[in-house]
């Protein structure tokens, strides 16, 4: 027996909550891979030149996307440089952040870069903090080979 | 069809179960680097890139904008497509109707998936409507065994011709395609004997997940005969996305989205005695359960007539219409790359640079896509621009 | 190029949480999109969706809205990116002379989703994402690095809210009307130095539709069919620090094609209204310089003029753009969507009279790295 809308009832919307939770192990590949082992054996930053146009990539490439060009001139970079850019996220977000907000984030080029490299800022008040000036990389005692071995970056020290 | 549009390049990287020395940007990059050099081409030459792989195996969100350092799209128009298990040769499809459109000369489609990354069979699941599916369909394996079953009642097809399948394509990967995933020959006992997965499918007949990418260039027609001797034309292509909820699959003994989008391929194409008219068929058979039933499909037998087809040897390389000289996808399968392979492998048979696997003399191919939810793709390839 | 016209449009009421699923609100674009363009579902010989896996939270998201918008019946493909580019891939097909009538349907719930944990996924997995990279805090990168080379301020970034804002009144579609000040702006929470609450969208759930068809078709069925006079699309570096993010090369590129297809030269001109992807308020500054509307670093400049006011030379944004809603994938196809209702004379209040060429723009990836732009004539 069919019944119309109306007199069914029982509208009203129901919402259902989930998650999506699925495990992943991404490959960082030959050029990154020895990235993060010089970084986590040596602490040395390294990053890869394109011979064409000269652009020094960090993290380091196999390919230059410029020119799409196979490169593999490596070329030590220093763990000081210039922050070009920041912000600090004062939102919490549950799950990808390293750490409690408030947290500083850069763009930092290195010296002998010619990309920046985006990473956290430490040691350093928020007000205190000016495009153009010189950071240094700080590296954790405890190494893994990953992003955070270089635990921030903060006020160069003359 | 306004412009004419013909494949003038093929690459893949060499697929395996796991890539872990390539970063998948890198990963893509070897395909597309293979792809420019069969061309004799440099990124230069092209015009604009289209990519697809399914997010979820790796997590990725925005891949076309991700994919730049490997892909070529450095300060190119690219876009992404994605659309399951059929991503690879909607990628295909879309970088056809890049070209047809006379939008863009000289396309560059990619397929790839790095499935070591990721669990597939979770990663997948979450395919299903989370209200009312997600819970108890069980990845891919469960509705394709739950058609055999209904085939085998209805034709009296057997286990046995599933394992011919298998054999074929395994066998074709081992001795012809040094590209391939799986290159293991194997025999019908061995099929038989491998564990049941979900009966009636067992190991053996299922395909494997691999890490992989394939680049296809196509090109519009003045532009196509410049590069090569030998494009690989586009005579037809259909799409067909029938289902949504996987239910509405279990019980169907043949597959409708590929019955319709051949209908559309081969209507665009001239195709009107398939069996005849191909000589080569890349199919995507994602179980060799898959590769008895869905032949009538493509209209390549009578209805029930698969196991007929299949039992007839017609179907091996050296038969009347050898399917999948590649191995298929039961030999390989990097999802979101998979169906551009068939594509590619397509075309390089009518370029006549499918090197081992080579066809002697095959002229008209078809190459097709498969994906959730049953969903199809055909692709009509001949190497004259029009049917003789 | 060939003639393709849009022939309908059609689009959701923008809000925070909409109640319908992501299906009934694609079949709602789908039926109201044929009724404006006086046709049924049988007329359309081909469809494009453009859903994406991350914001639907399934894989095979475009699984969700096939029957919703007639795609079981039809070829159809999904485009995973702005409906801008949907909207393009839809031009394709009508021009490779293989299909007459394309239907487009962009939908999404940013509602359902962790924003922040989805957009934190576009950053390399390897890299940066373990940053706790998003939407929000790279855009601020963005915007300090374009403030900081050309002097732009953050009252100018304000003054785009605030007209943006006070345009979506005159918009029923849009999620966020509002009356604020250039000082409301700049008195609000702040979430990434600079970015404030008030310089950015909101969370918005919402669908649009377009229907095209080719020259021939267009005339036929359609009494006041919108030409799509130019498109281009380009993105530029991946990871942020390959970029200098206060350039718009991407943009430059991707309009030039665009201008170049249309015939124009003199952008500010010749075209009578844009609407471009303010997903933050800093983000139209840019993104006028990049579509040549005023020079490099001029951007503050141009919003102070009141040349983009809505009583000015070159309206933009008349629909309150994406500061006013932000369903992400839509907001590129509603761009495109608005300027037809311009172009036709059915802006309503939101009108910009004797609008004759239309801009219209959506944005892909982080900080903008892609861009695809659109013309637009009668």
């Amino acid at each position: 027996m069919a019944v119309s809308s109306e007199e069914l009832g029982n509208t009203g919307t129901l919402k259902y909550p989930s998650r999506i939770k699925l495990p992943y192990t991404w490959h960082a590949g030959k050029a990154g891979s020895r990235f993060y082992r010089e970084i986590k054996d040596h602490r040395k930053i390294w990053g890869t030149k394109c011979h064409r146009c000269g652009w020094v990539y960090v993290p380091p490439r196999e390919t230059c996307p410029r020119c799409f060009l196979d490169i593999d001139e490596w070329v030590k970079v220093g763990d000081a440089g210039t922050l070009l850019t920041y912000t600090i996220t004062r939102y919490s977000v549950p799950g990808i952040q390293p750490l409690e907000p408030p947290y500083a984030l850069g763009i930092i080029k290195l010296d002998g870069a010619s990309s920046g490299l985006v990473h956290l800022l430490g040691e350093i008040e928020p007000e205190d903090i000016r495009v153009g000036m010189r950071v240094q990389a700080v590296f954790r005692e405890a190494r893994e080979g990953n992003y955070l071995d270089i635990k921030y970056f903060r006020p160069l020290r003359s | 069809m306004k412009n004419r549009v013909g494949i003038v390049g093929v690459g893949q990287t060499h697929h395996k179960s796991r890539n872990t020395d390539c970063k998948g940007q890198e990963l893509i990059g070897i395909a597309v680097k293979r792809a420019l050099e069969s061309a004799e081409l440099t990124m230069a030459d092209i015009d604009s890139i289209v990519i697809g792989n399914m997010d979820h195996f790796e997590s990725i969100n925005y891949v076309d904008m991700w994919s730049v350092d490997g892909s070529g799209g450095y300060m190119k128009p690219i876009m992404k497509v994605t659309t399951g298990g059929t991503t690879g040769s909607a990628v295909g499809h879309a970088g056809f109707y890049h070209a047809a459109s006379g939008l863009f000369d000289t396309v560059l489609a990619i397929g790839w998936e790095q499935n070591s990354e990721s669990d597939t069979t979770a990663a997948i699941s979450t395919c299903f409507d989370p209200i009312v599916e997600r819970e108890f369909c069980g990845g891919a394996i469960g509705p394709l065994a739950a058609q055999y079953t209904a085939y085998m009642s209805k034709y009296g097809a057997t286990e046995e011709d599933a394992a011919l399948v298998s054999v074929r394509d395994h066998n074709n990967a081992a001795q012809c395609n040094p590209y391939a995933h799986l290159r293991q020959a194997i025999t019908v006992e061995e099929v038989m004997k491998s564990p049941y997965i979900s009966y009636p499918m067992k190991l053996l007949d299922m395909c494997p997940r691999s890490d992989g990418a394939c680049a296809v260039i196509f090109a519009v027609e003045d532009k196509a005969r410049r590069i090569t001797e030998r494009p690989a034309w586009i005579l037809g292509v259909g799409d067909c996305h029938i289902l949504v909820q996987v239910a509405d699959g279990i019980g169907l003994a043949n597959l409708p989205s590929l019955e319709r989008a051949a209908g559309e391929a081969y209507k665009m194409a001239g195709i009107t005695d398939p069996y005849r008219q191909f000589d080569v068929a890349e199919l995507y058979v994602p179980a060799s359960t898959a590769g008895v039933t869905w032949m009538e499909a493509l209209g390549l037998c009578e209805e029930g007539g698969g196991p007929r087809l299949i039992r007839s040897g017609m179907t091996n390389m050296d038969g009347e219409l050898p399917i999948n000289p590649s191995g298929g996808v039961l030999a390989t399968n990097p999802i979101g790359a998979t169906g551009l392979i068939r594509i590619g492998e397509a075309a390089l048979q009518v370029m006549g640079k499918a090197e081992k696997k080579q066809v002697e003399g095959a002229k008209v191919v078809v190459a097709t896509g498969f994906g959730g939810c049953f969903w199809s793709d055909v692709t009509v390839i001949s190497a004259s621009p029009q049917l003789d | 190029m060939d003639k393709v016209a849009i022939i309908g449009v059609a689009q959701t009421k923008y809000q925070r949480y909409n109640p319908a699923s992501h299906a009934e609100m694609a079949y709602e674009v789908t039926c109201k999109a044929l009724e404006d363009a006086e046709l049924t579902i049988d007329d359309i010989d081909n469809t494009i969706t453009v859903c994406n896996d991350f914001w639907d939270g399934r894989t095979i998201s475009c699984m969700t809205i096939t029957e919703a918008t007639g795609s079981h019946k039809v070829p159809t493909t999904n485009v995973e990116g702005d409906g801008t580019y949907g909207a393009l891939m839809g031009i394709m097909r009508l021009l490779s002379g293989l299909h007459d009538i394309t239907l487009v349907v962009a939908q999404s719930k940013v509602s359902e989703g962790i924003p922040a944990v989805i957009t934190n996924a576009m950053f390399d997995p390897v890299y940066e994402r373990i940053l706790g990279l998003d939407a929000i805090n790279s855009s601020a990168l963005q915007m300090r690095s374009y403030m900081h080379k050309y002097g732009i301020t953050e009252g100018q970034c304000a003054n785009v809210s605030v007209k943006n804002h006070k345009n979506a009144k005159a918009n029923p579609y849009a999620h966020m009307p509002l009356d604020i000040t250039a000082d409301d702006v700049l008195k609000s929470r702040l979430l990434a130095d600079p970015i404030k609450l008030l310089d950015a969208s909101p969370v918005s759930d919402g669908a649009c539709a377009i229907i095209m068809a080719g020259e021939a078709v267009a005339r036929k069925r359609c009494s006041n069919p919108v030409w799509i006079r130019g498109v281009g699309h380009c993105a530029d570096a991946y990871h942020l620090g390959d970029r200098d993010l206060a350039d718009v090369d991407a943009l430059i590129s991707a309009a030039g094609r665009a201008y170049g297809m249309a015939g124009i030269q003199d952008p500010v001109k010749e075209i009578d209204v844009a609407e471009v992807y303010d997903a933050f308020s800093y983000m139209e500054l840019m993104w006028m310089e990049g579509l040549g509307f005023c020079g490099r670093g001029e951007g503050g400049d141009m919003i102070d003029s009141g040349t983009t006011q809505m009583d000015g030379a070159l309206p933009v944004n008349p629909s309150g753009g994406v500061l006013s809603a932000h369903p992400v994938q839509v907001a590129g196809l509603a761009r495109i969507a608005e300027t037809v209702l311009q172009l036709r004379g059915e802006a309503g209040a939101r009108q910009v009279k004797g609008a004759k060429v239309a801009l219209a723009h959506g944005i892909e990836g982080a900080c903008g790295q892609g861009h695809c732009v659109f013309i637009l004539g009668r």
